[in-house]
């Protein structure tokens, strides 16, 4: 039977389960490469490897690429300044440098192999463990204060501040009424104007409560608006006057 | 014959061992000389020799309390003949479970330190938040100040504690490391050859 990479369990510190769960987990970015040990899944697929008889070449290209694609993605996640400084050495240069961090490494595994060793030697240590206990608190000695200096520091203190002014925050809205009037007096002279000339040279706060009050005409019907397009020119004419027959409509309808 | 006058009687150095002795059982963390003489409010010289008086009694086979020279203090310790009934009673929680990735950390740490998490990613190959996370839950490294410049990573050492667990004297206890020149003169040559093999 062949080896199904993707099938392989995995036991890590960071994952357990299959292979292609790992996969699809680390192309989410659910888990970090950097948090996946890789030679525990190289340990993993070389024991199943060893619990058959027969070579699976099939099984062992998918698992050299998948392992391969997986390496660099970690490396690239490790070191992603790192990579591009490597790139731009000559080999040998890249050699060297390599072999210093592996040399360094390798310092530190025999540093760890020390500590492990020491450890189980001093297993047999039981020493009290606690918090640091409080140490007493110093007795502060003070000058000789005089009582006037200490009332004039205070009343310096006491003295309010100056207010600050907000006052350049405040907006200043114009009443809507200001504008209603105004465009009822402009309707009355002519019989449509235009929005935007009329408003033009006010404020951005004015012109605001302008368009207010030009809803507000519209609302109770005193006006008709136009637009050709959007953003173009507001079109504002006086609506004409109901004809009999709407009277009577409106009129039954408020009747009703 | 006259006797000069002596108007200060200096405490006998067995009193004042008794004062050390003292000091060292109510504290949870080795003592320093200093530390001790400070307290003690004495000569740093006549508290080494209270030491060594202290140390001869409370040594292995003498007694069931041994005074310890560790963590760059002095510190009392159980006898290790009477490590079994203490590991009845208590265990040791600070070490247990420390995972080889741990160990590899904490052993960066106490060589290279103070030290960030990135440069020992560097080093190892892997990321180490767990790991350092792991080492400062149980109080064997600690903060240390950050990297120079705006957003610098976080920096560890290693506390007194790790120097009480390992049972070092000061970190100046931890072994030399072996000159690896060969090693990575070797290293190399080997990726040089794994590089022409791949070329040809």
């Amino acid at each position: 039977m062949a080896v199904a990479v993707r099938d392989l369990d995995l036991d890590l510190d960071a994952f357990e389960g299959p292979f292609d769960l790992l996969l699809t987990l680390l192309l989410k970015d659910v888990i970090q490469p950097a948090e996946i040990d890789m030679t525990g899944i190289v340990v993993a697929f070389v024991e199943r490897l060893a619990e058959r008889d027969e070579l699976d070449l099939d099984a062992c290209g998918e698992f050299l690429v998948l392992i391969a694609a997986l390496l660099e993605l970690k490396a690239r996640h490790l070191f992603p300044d790192e990579a591009a400084e490597l790139a731009d050495l000559e080999p040998e240069e890249a050699a060297e440098e390599l072999a210093r961090r592996l040399a360094e490494y390798r310092r530190m595994k025999q540093a760890s192999a020390w500590l492990r060793d020491r450890l189980d030697a001093e297993r047999d240590r039981y020493f009290r463990l606690g918090p640091a206990p409080l140490a007493p608190e110093p007795e502060r000695r003070l000058a000789q204060q005089e009582p006037l200096r200490l009332v004039e520091a205070l009343r310096a203190l006491a003295v309010e501040p100056p207010r600050v002014s907000v006052a350049h925050m405040a907006l200043r809205f114009p009443p809507v009424s200001q504008f209603l009037e105004r465009f009822r007096a402009v309707l009355h002279r002519r019989r449509r104007f235009d929005f935007d000339a009329e408003v033009a040279g006010l404020s951005r706060v004015e012109q605001a409560v302008a368009f207010l009050a030009l809803l507000e005409l519209r609302k109770t019907g005193e006006i008709e608006i136009a637009q050709g397009a959007p953003f173009a020119a507001i079109r504002v004419s006086r609506s004409a006057p109901p004809r009999h027959d709407e009277r009577i409509l409106q009129w039954t309808a408020r009747s009703a | 014959m006259d006797r000069p006058l002596r108007l200060i009687v200096p405490r006998p150095v067995d009193m004042l061992a008794r004062t050390v002795e003292a000091l060292l059982v109510i504290a949870s963390q080795p003592l320093s000389l200093e530390e001790l003489a400070e307290a003690a409010d004495d000569e740093i010289e006549r508290i080494e020799i209270a030491i060594g008086l202290l140390r001869e009694r409370y040594s292995e086979g003498r007694s069931g309390i041994v005074l310890e020279q560790v963590a760059g203090g002095f510190a009392f310790r159980a006898s290790r003949e009477a490590a079994t009934a203490c590991a009845r009673l208590f265990e040791r929680p600070v070490e247990r479970g420390l995972s080889q990735a741990a160990l590899e950390t904490v052993a960066i740490v106490a060589y290279l330190g103070p030290v960030s998490r990135p440069e020992i990613a560097r080093i190892r190959g892997v990321a180490a938040d767990s790991a350092v996370a792991s080492l400062v839950e149980r109080g064997l490294i600690a903060e240390a100040g950050r990297e120079h410049g705006p957003g610098g990573a976080v920096r560890y050492r290693v506390t007194s504690l790790f120097e009480r667990v390992f049972g070092l004297e000061s970190l100046a206890a931890l072994p030399r490391l072996d000159d690896i020149g060969a090693d990575q003169e070797a290293i190399r040559e080997r990726l040089l050859e794994v590089a022409e093999a791949r070329a040809s």
